[in-house]
C-alpha cells in the first residue's frame, strides 16, 4: 500500500481547490448526498437544457480530500455531456472503483480517464471507497430528481 | 506501575499493523483486552459452559455462581449498596434505553421535559428522542461553554419546573470534559429530579462510588473497560428497579405465567429477560480483577499525566488545533489540522500503525455547535505511553508533508 498512490497530486489539487464548488443559478435538478459514517456531505445542482444536455453542474459540500476531489473531477467531466452519457460514465466509474482495473467507456479521452483512475487508490482502503463514490451516487439521484437524500450506507 | 508489564498482558500488541508496532489510541471507542479476559471466555466455553439460572445440574449451578459473582464484583467495584442494583445489559446503549423506556412509560406525560447536554453521545439522546413522539415530551440541552465544558450553572439555568429527568455524560468523549456529577446530582435531587449518568467514558478511567455520587442511574459499557463486547451494566437505585416496569419480556424474568396473566420475577431477574451474555459476564469479572490489580487511582494518575503530555506535544505542533480546553479533563485528545480533513488524517496515521478515530464520534449536536463536520481523536488507555504520543505527533507531521507537497 502506498499513501502517495491514494493521495496523488491531482487528488490533492482538486481536494484543496475543488472546481465547480458553487451553486448553479436556475438549476432544474438537484440532490443531496450524505455519508453517515464520516459526515461527508454533498449537494449537486444540475441545469439540463431542452436537448437533455448538462449545460451546467456544480456542487456544495464538505468532506475529506477524496470526496471533494471526486466531486470536483466528476463535475468537470460531466459538463456538456448528454443525460445518457452521464449514466454510462457513472456506471463505468463505479465499476472501476469496485472491481474493474480500467474504464471501458469511449465517451471520454484517455487523459480524462487517467484523471478518474487517480481515484482508484481507494481500492486499497475499503473504508474510503464510499468517500470516492458519494458524489457519483448523488449525481444519479439528481438525474432522477430523487428527493430522498442519498446515503452511502445503502450502496456497496 | 510498570506500563511495559501491563502492555505485555495485551496480546494484540504482539501483532504488527502495516509492518509497524500498533499505537492504539482509540480506547474511548473500545479498549483492547488483556489475556486473562480472553482466556476466561475460552475456558468457560471449553470447560464450564452451561446456561445460568435455570437448570439444576452441576454445570448450571457452577455457571450461575460465576455469573452472579461478577454482579457482586461489580457492586463492590462501583460501591453500590446492593448487588441487585447491578443489571446486565447488552451495552450502555441498552442500559439507557431501558431507563428511557420504563421511566418514560411510567412517569412522563405530555409537556414534561428531559434535560440533556450538548456533549451527549447519540446513545444518550436517541433513546430519549423516542419519547418526543410517544409521550410528547420536550428535550432541552444544557449549553457548553467556550472550553467545551458543562458547568453546574449551565445545568441550573436549563432546569425548569417541568424537568422530570436529567441525563448527562460523566466524561465527554470529544472534549474530554469531566462533569461535576456529584454536584449536579445534588442539585437535581434538591429539585426532586432523578438523574442518569452516561458513564461510558467515566467508568474505565475514574474511581466510582455510587453511594457517594448518589445518582439514580449510571450506565456502563464493559467493552471500554477492558472487557468483552456485547455487555453493559446499568446501575440503578433499588427503589427505581422496584418501581419501574420490566423492560423486555421473556424467559427468566417471570415468576408465574398463566393464560390470564403474568407476574414478574424479583431483582435482578426482572430486567434480565432471555439468555444473557453469560460468557461475557463471567469474563468481565476478569476485567474487574485486572483493574483492581493495577488500581483505578494508579490508572487515573497515569492517564492524566499522559493527557497533559499529549496536550503539551500537540500544542507545540502549530498545525494542530485541540478541540475543547476543559480544566478537569479525561484522557481524550480531539483535534483538527488546518486544511486536512479528519478522515485523511486517520488514513495517513493508520499507515504508521497509529489507530485513531475520525468523524463526529456519535456527537453530531456537539460538532454542529463547534462548527466542525469532523474531528480526529486520540484517546488513551492504561497501556499507552509517552512514546505513543510522540509517534502520534510524528505521524501528524507526515500528514502535513503529504498534503503540503
Amino acid at each position: 500500500m502506498d499513501l502517495k498512490e491514494l493521495y496523488q497530486e491531482i487528488i490533492l489539487d482538486h481536494g484543496k481547490n475543488p472546481r465547480n464548488l458553487r451553486k448553479t443559478e436556475n438549476f432544474n435538478k438537484d440532490a443531496k448526498g450524505h455519508n453517515p459514517l464520516c459526515g461527508d456531505k454533498v449537494h449537486i445542482f444540475l441545469k439540463i437544457d431542452e436537448n437533455k444536455n448538462i449545460s451546467d453542474i456544480s456542487f456544495e459540500g464538505s468532506g475529506c480530500a477524496i470526496s471533494m476531489a471526486s466531486a470536483s473531477i466528476m463535475t468537470d467531466l460531466m459538463k456538456e455531456k448528454k443525460e445518457k452519457e452521464v449514466k454510462e460514465l457513472i456506471e463505468d466509474f463505479l465499476k472501476m472503483i469496485k472491481e474493474s482495473p480500467e474504464m471501458k467507456t469511449k465517451i471520454i479521452s484517455e487523459n480524462e480517464k487517467t484523471k478518474l483512475m487517480s481515484l482508484s487508490g481507494v481500492k486499497q482502503y475499503p473504508m474510503r471507497v464510499k468517500c470516492a463514490t458519494l458524489a457519483w451516487h448523488t449525481l444519479t439521484s439528481a438525474m432522477n430528481n430523487s428527493q430522498e437524500e442519498t446515503n452511502t450506507e445503502k450502496f456497496d | 506501575m510498570n506500563i511495559n508489564n501491563i502492555k505485555k498482558q495485551f496480546p494484540i500488541f504482539n501483532n504488527k499493523v502495516h509492518n509497524n508496532d500498533l499505537v492504539y489510541l482509540d480506547s474511548a471507542n473500545s479498549s483492547q483486552k488483556p489475556q486473562m479476559v480472553v482466556d476466561r471466555i475460552y475456558d468457560f466455553y471449553t470447560k464450564e459452559f452451561s446456561n445460568v439460572g435455570r437448570s439444576v445440574h452441576y454445570l448450571a449451578v457452577a455457571a450461575t455462581n460465576l455469573y452472579e459473582n461478577t454482579r457482586i464484583m461489580m457492586q463492590k467495584y462501583i460501591n453500590a449498596k446492593d448487588p441487585n442494583e447491578i443489571v446486565f445489559t447488552k451495552g450502555a446503549t441498552e442500559a439507557i434505553n431501558l431507563v428511557a423506556n420504563t421511566f418514560g412509560q411510567k412517569f412522563l406525560r405530555e409537556g414534561d421535559e428531559i434535560l440533556l447536554t450538548e456533549l451527549e453521545h447519540h446513545s444518550n439522546y436517541v433513546p430519549w428522542h423516542y419519547l418526543r413522539k410517544l409521550k410528547g415530551v420536550k428535550i432541552n440541552f444544557a449549553e457548553i461553554n467556550n472550553d467545551g465544558e458543562i458547568t453546574i450553572e449551565s445545568i441550573e439555568k436549563s432546569i425548569t419546573p417541568k424537568t422530570k429527568m436529567i441525563a448527562i455524560t460523566h466524561l465527554s468523549n470529544v472534549t474530554g470534559a469531566i462533569l461535576p456529577i456529584k454536584e449536579i446530582t445534588s442539585l437535581a435531587h434538591s429539585k426532586n429530579i432523578p438523574i442518569l449518568i452516561d458513564g461510558c467514558q467515566g467508568a474505565p478511567h475514574l474511581k466510582l462510588d455510587m453511594q457517594d455520587i448518589d445518582c439514580d442511574f449510571y450506565a456502563i459499557s464493559c467493552h471500554k473497560m477492558y472487557g468483552p463486547t456485547g455487555l453493559g451494566v446499568l446501575y440503578a437505585k433499588k427503589k427505581w428497579l422496584d418501581t419501574l416496569p420490566p423492560y423486555q419480556g421473556g424467559g427468566g424474568m417471570i415468576r408465574e405465567v398463566k393464560k390470564e396473566g403474568i407476574s414478574f420475577g424479583d431483582l435482578p431477574n426482572k430486567y434480565e429477560a432471555g439468555t444473557m451474555a453469560t460468557a461475557q459476564v463471567i469474563a468481565f469479572g476478569e476485567s474487574i480483577k485486572f483493574l483492581n490489580q493495577i488500581g483505578i487511582e494508579n490508572i487515573e494518575k497515569h492517564e492524566s499525566e499522559l493527557t497533559k503530555y499529549g496536550e503539551e506535544v500537540l500544542r507545540k505542533n502549530n498545525s494542530v488545533k485541540l478541540v475543547g480546553n476543559p480544566k478537569n479533563k479525561g484522557s481524550v485528545l480531539s483535534f483538527t489540522l488546518d486544511g486536512i480533513h479528519a478522515h485523511d488524517i486517520a488514513t495517513i496515521l493508520d499507515e504508521d500503525g497509529v489507530a485513531i478515530r475520525a468523524g463526529h464520534h456519535c456527537c453530531q449536536i456537539l460538532h454542529d455547535k463547534l462548527g466542525l463536520s469532523a474531528t480526529a481523536r486520540a484517546s488513551l488507555g492504561v497501556y499507552n505511553t509517552k512514546d505513543d504520543l510522540d509517534k502520534l505527533n510524528e505521524s501528524i507531521y507526515k500528514c502535513k508533508k503529504i498534503f503540503d507537497r
